[in-house]
C-alpha cells in the first residue's frame, strides 16, 4: 500500500474512532440530563408551577426568622423569598453557616402535605456568599435591598 | 505605616507591568528579524520580571506577617492574634492575594525557563518568554486594575477582620499554591506552542523541552486536587472528598487535559506523530486553567466551596481568556496545517494506545466541561435554572474511565507502529487472571448480591490495572525469566520515565479501588447519642463519654470524646470539636478520625439536642479504602516527580535534526 493511502487510512481510522466516542458520549450526556438534571425553584415559584410530589428539585431562599425548630436529628424551618413561604423538613446535621435570615439552598422532594423534605441542605465555606439562584430569586420577588448580604457580613466597604 | 512596604509592592507591581510590556514586544520581535540582541533580552527581561513581582509579593506577606492594618486586604483577612502559618497563609486566603501568587508562579516559569533553558534554540526561547510576558501582561494589568492587594485604609481599623476559620488548616494553607503552580505551570506548555505555531515547526526536539514543563505543573495539580480533596475531606465534617462541585470540577478540567497534553506529547517526542493534535492540546490545557480561575474568581456558579466573589472581576478574567485562548487558536488555524505528521501507525500499536488514552480523556473533559457550565447555558437560554450534580457526572464520567482504564492495562504492552494484541494479552494473563479472581473474590466477600456486581467490578478494573502494569514492568527488567541479579541490574538502569510511568498507573488502580469503595460501601450514621450511649458501625462499638468546652488559641471549643472498641478492645479515643472562632466569628466542625490504613473511622460532634437533655447530635461514617486515595494521588505526583528526573531531560542538548529546518524556519521570517 502507499503511504499515501496509509495516511488516508490511518486518518479514517482515527476520524472513525472519534466519532464513536463523540456519540457515545453524546448519548451518555443527553440520558444523564434526562434523569439528572435539577431545577431550581424559590417558593414563589414552587406555589405558580405546581411542581409535583416525585420531582426533585433544588428551593433556594432566606431562611425565616424564628423558624428554625430542631428536635434530635431532625430540623424543620421555613423558606422564603418575601413573597411566599415553603416549610421544609430535614433528617441530618445542618451547615456550619445554616442561620436564620440567610440565604440557603437545599435539594429534595415535596412530600404530600406540601412540606419539602430536603435530602441535602448545600454547605457554604464563607457566611458573605449568597448563591447567585438566591440572589436572583429575591431580585424577583422585589425583596433583594442587597441589605441581605450586607446585614450579615463584616465586610468593610470595597475600596 | 511601617516603611510604606505596601507603596514598595505597588510600584514594584507597576514596574512589573512595563518590563512585561517591554518582553512580550522585544524578543518576540527579535526573533522575527533573527537580531540577536534583542532576543537575548528575553533572558535577563524573565528574570527581572520575578524579581518584580518577588518583592510585591514579599512586601504583602511582610505586611500580613507584622499585621499591618492599614493595608485593606490584611485588615479584611488577617487578625493579631492568629497562629503565625495562618498569617502567611493569609496572603493568598483572599482575592487579591491569589491573584499575585498566581502571577508570582506565572514569572516564576518565566525565570525557570531562562535559567535552566540553555540548550534551548534561541528563537524558541525569545518567543515562548515573549508569550509568557504577554500572560503576566495581561493578568498584572488585572490585578493592578481590579484589585490592587496594597490599597490603604484611612484611618487603619485597631485590628484585623481574621480569616475564614474554615482556611485556618495546614491542609488549605498549601492547597493553593500548589493548585496554583499546576494552573500555572501549564501557562508554559502554551507559551512554547504558541511560539512553536510561530516558528512554523513541532518537531522531537520541541516535545522534549516542553515536557519537564508540563510534567512540573501536572505533578502540583495532582497534589494540589488531592491536598484540596483531603482537606474537603475531613474539615467540612460531612465524610465526602468529591461533590463534583463547580469549583471541584474547575481544577479537574485542566487536569484531564493536561493528562492528555502528557500522553499525546510522548507521541510527539518519541514518533514525530500527532503534532497539531499535540499544540492544539497544550492551547486547550491552558485555557481550562483560566476558565477555572474565570469560574472560582466571578461566582457565577453556585458552589459549595464559593468565597465572596465579584463579578467584575470574573468579567476581566474572562476577557484574558478570549484574547489569549482566541489569538493561539487564530493563529493555530493559519498554521496547524503546516504542521506535518511524520510516523505512520496502526490503530492496535502504542501509539494507538495513548491515542485512544487521549480521545477518552478529552472527551471526558468536555464533558465535565458542559455538565459544570449547563446551568449558565440554561440560563441564558432561558430554560429555567437547573443544577447538575453529582448523578449526571457519575452517569457519564464513570463509563467514559471505564475504557481508559482497560486500555491503560494494555497499551504499554503494545509495540510502537504496530502492536500485537493477541500476544500482549497473552503476555498479561497474570493480570487478566487476578483480574477474575478480584471481581469473584471482592463481590463474594461484600456480600455477593445482585447490587454488589457493579462494586466488584470495579474492584476489578483496579486489579487490572494494577496487575498489568506490575507485569509490563517485570517484563522490562526480566523478573523470574532471567537470574536475580540480571533483573536488579536491569531495575537500576531502567529509564526513570518507565519508573514513572508505572508509579504513576500503580496510583491510579489505588485511585480506582478507593473510589469504588467509598462510593459503594460508605456507612453513615446519624442520631442523637446520650453521654455514655454506645453505637455500633461497621463492627466499631463508639461510646460518646463526654462532651466538654475547651479554649483554643482564637476559638472556643466543644469537644467530644468518644471511645471506639472493637471487640471489646478499646483501640482509639477520638476527639470531634465543633468550634466557634472569635474573629470573625463562624463555627466549624473538626472531624476526628481513626485510620487504620485501610479504611477510615469518621466522627463528628454537633449540637447538644434540645429535645433530649444530655444527649448532642453525632454522626458517624465508616470510610472503607479512602486512604487509598491518597496513597494514590501520591504515586501519581511520585511517577511524575521520578520521570521528571529522566536522563533525557538532565543531560544532553536535544538538538534538533535535519538541516531542511532551517530552511523552513528562514521561509516564515
Amino acid at each position: 500500500m502507499s503511504r499515501a493511502a496509509t495516511r488516508k487510512k490511518r486518518r479514517l481510522y482515527m476520524v472513525v474512532a472519534g466519532l464513536l466516542l463523540l456519540g457515545t458520549a453524546t448519548a451518555l450526556v443527553l440520558t444523564a440530563f434526562q434523569d439528572n438534571l435539577v431545577f431550581f425553584y424559590s417558593p414563589t415559584d414552587v406555589q405558580a408551577k405546581k411542581v409535583g410530589e416525585d420531582r426533585r428539585f433544588r428551593l433556594g431562599g432566606l431562611v425565616k426568622e424564628g423558624s428554625v425548630i430542631k428536635a434530635g436529628s431532625e430540623v424543620r424551618f421555613t423558606v422564603t423569598d418575601m413573597n411566599a413561604d415553603l416549610p421544609v423538613s430535614y433528617a441530618g446535621i445542618l451547615p456550619d453557616l445554616f442561620r436564620e435570615g440567610q440565604g440557603v439552598v437545599a435539594e429534595g422532594k415535596l412530600d404530600r402535605s406540601g412540606v419539602f423534605v430536603a435530602k441535602e441542605v448545600l454547605a457554604k465555606h464563607d457566611e458573605n456568599y449568597m448563591p447567585p439562584e438566591v440572589a436572583d430569586a429575591l431580585k424577583k420577588s422585589g425583596q433583594w435591598t442587597g441589605a441581605q448580604t450586607e446585614a450579615a457580613s463584616h465586610k468593610a466597604p470595597k475600596n | 505605616m511601617t516603611l510604606s512596604i505596601a507603596e514598595l509592592g505597588q510600584f514594584s507591581l507597576a514596574l512589573a507591568l512595563c518590563v512585561a510590556l517591554v518582553q512580550s514586544i522585544v524578543p518576540l520581535w527579535g526573533a522575527q528579524r533573527g537580531d540577536g540582541a534583542m532576543m537575548a533580552m528575553a533572558r535577563p527581561g524573565a528574570v527581572a520580571l520575578f524579581l518584580l513581582v518577588a518583592i510585591a509579593f514579599g512586601c504583602l506577606t511582610y505586611s500580613f506577617v507584622v499585621s499591618d492594618f492599614s493595608v485593606s486586604v490584611v485588615a479584611q483577612n488577617s487578625h493579631s492574634d492568629k497562629p503565625m502559618l495562618y498569617k502567611v497563609a493569609g496572603v493568598w486566603g483572599n482575592h487579591e492575594g491569589s491573584l499575585l501568587l498566581w502571577i508570582t508562579a506565572l514569572t516564576f516559569f518565566g525565570l525557570a525557563v531562562a535559567l535552566t533553558g540553555r540548550n534551548l534554540p534561541p528563537q524558541l526561547r525569545a518567543r515562548a518568554l515573549s508569550v509568557q510576558a504577554m500572560i503576566t501582561f495581561g493578568f498584572l494589568l488585572f490585578i493592578l486594575l481590579t484589585s490592587n492587594p496594597f490599597i490603604r485604609l484611612n484611618p487603619p481599623p485597631m485590628d484585623g477582620k481574621g480569616l475564614n476559620p474554615l482556611l485556618q488548616d495546614p491542609g488549605l494553607a498549601f492547597h493553593p499554591p500548589m493548585l496554583y503552580l499546576g494552573y500555572v505551570g501549564f501557562s508554559m506548555a502554551f507559551s512554547f506552542a504558541v511560539a512553536a505555531l510561530i516558528e512554523g515547526r513541532v518537531d522531537a526536539a520541541w516535545a522534549r523541552w516542553v515536557r519537564p514543563w508540563t510534567l512540573t505543573a501536572w505533578v502540583f495539580l495532582t497534589l494540589g486536587i488531592a491536598l484540596g480533596s483531603w482537606w474537603a475531606y475531613y474539615e467540612l465534617g460531612w465524610g465526602g472528598w468529591w461533590y463534583w462541585d463547580p469549583v471541584e470540577n474547575a481544577s479537574f478540567m485542566p487536569w484531564l487535559a493536561g493528562t492528555a497534553l502528557l500522553h499525546s506529547a510522548i507521541v510527539v517526542e518519541k514518533r514525530d506523530s500527532l503534532k497539531s493534535w499535540t499544540i492544539l492540546l497544550s492551547i486547550l490545557t491552558f485555557a481550562m486553567s483560566l476558565l477555572g480561575t474565570f469560574l472560582v474568581r466571578s461566582g457565577v456558579l453556585t458552589s459549595v466551596h464559593a468565597f465572596a466573589t465579584d463579578p467584575t472581576r470574573g468579567m476581566f478574567v474572562l476577557l484574558l481568556l478570549a484574547v489569549s485562548v482566541g489569538g493561539a487558536l487564530i493563529l493555530y488555524a493559519f498554521r496547524a496545517p503546516s504542521l506535518q505528521g511524520g510516523g505512520l501507525f496502526t490503530p492496535i500499536s502504542r501509539e494507538g494506545g495513548l491515542l485512544l488514552n487521549n480521545l477518552l480523556m478529552t472527551t471526558a473533559m468536555a464533558t465535565v466541561l458542559l455538565g459544570t457550565l449547563y446551568p449558565l447555558i440554561a440560563d441564558a437560554l432561558v430554560l429555567g435554572k437547573v443544577s447538575v450534580g453529582a448523578p449526571f457526572f457519575n452517569a457519564v464520567f464513570v463509563p467514559l474511565m471505564v475504557p481508559l482504564i482497560v486500555v491503560m492495562g494494555i497499551g504499554p504492552m503494545l509495540a510502537w507502529k504496530r502492536g500485537d494484541l493477541r500476544g500482549a494479552l497473552s503476555r498479561l494473563w497474570v493480570a487478566l487472571a487476578a483480574t477474575a479472581v478480584t471481581m469473584a473474590g471482592s463481590w463474594l466477600y461484600v456480600g455477593g448480591t445482585v447490587d454488589d456486581l457493579l462494586a466488584a467490578f470495579g474492584f476489578g478494573l483496579a486489579a487490572w490495572l494494577l496487575v498489568a502494569t506490575l507485569v509490563e514492568w517485570a517484563e522490562r527488567i526480566r523478573l523470574f525469566r532471567a537470574p536475580a541479579g540480571e533483573s536488579l541490574r536491569r531495575a537500576a538502569n531502567l529509564p526513570r520515565a518507565a519508573w514513572g510511568m508505572t508509579l504513576a498507573h500503580a496510583g491510579m488502580a489505588l485511585v480506582v479501588a478507593g473510589v469504588t469503595a467509598s462510593s459503594a460501601y460508605k456507612g453513615e450514621l446519624v442520631q442523637s447519642q446520650k453521654i455514655g450511649e454506645t453505637v455500633r458501625i461497621a463492627g466499631y462499638d463508639v461510646t460518646l463519654t463526654a462532651a466538654t468546652t475547651v479554649p483554643g488559641p482564637n476559638y472556643e471549643a466543644q469537644r467530644g470524646v468518644f471511645e471506639v472498641r472493637k471487640d471489646g478492645a478499646l483501640i482509639a479515643v477520638l476527639t470531634p470539636e465543633k468550634r466557634l472562632y472569635r474573629s470573625p466569628p463562624m463555627p466549624t466542625t473538626e472531624a476526628a478520625i481513626h485510620t487504620n490504613g485501610l479504611s477510615d473511622l469518621y466522627t463528628v460532634i454537633g449540637d447538644p439536642d434540645p429535645a433530649l437533655p444530655g444527649a448532642y447530635v453525632t454522626r458517624l461514617y465508616h470510610e472503607p479504602l479512602v486512604p487509598l486515595l491518597w496513597y494514590g494521588a501520591l504515586l501519581m505526583a511520585a511517577g511524575g516527580l521520578v520521570s521528571l528526573t529522566d536522563r533525557r531531560h538532565r543531560v544532553g542538548a536535544p538538538v534538533r535534526k535535519r538541516a531542511g529546518a532551517a530552511a523552513a524556519a528562514a521561509a516564515k521570517a
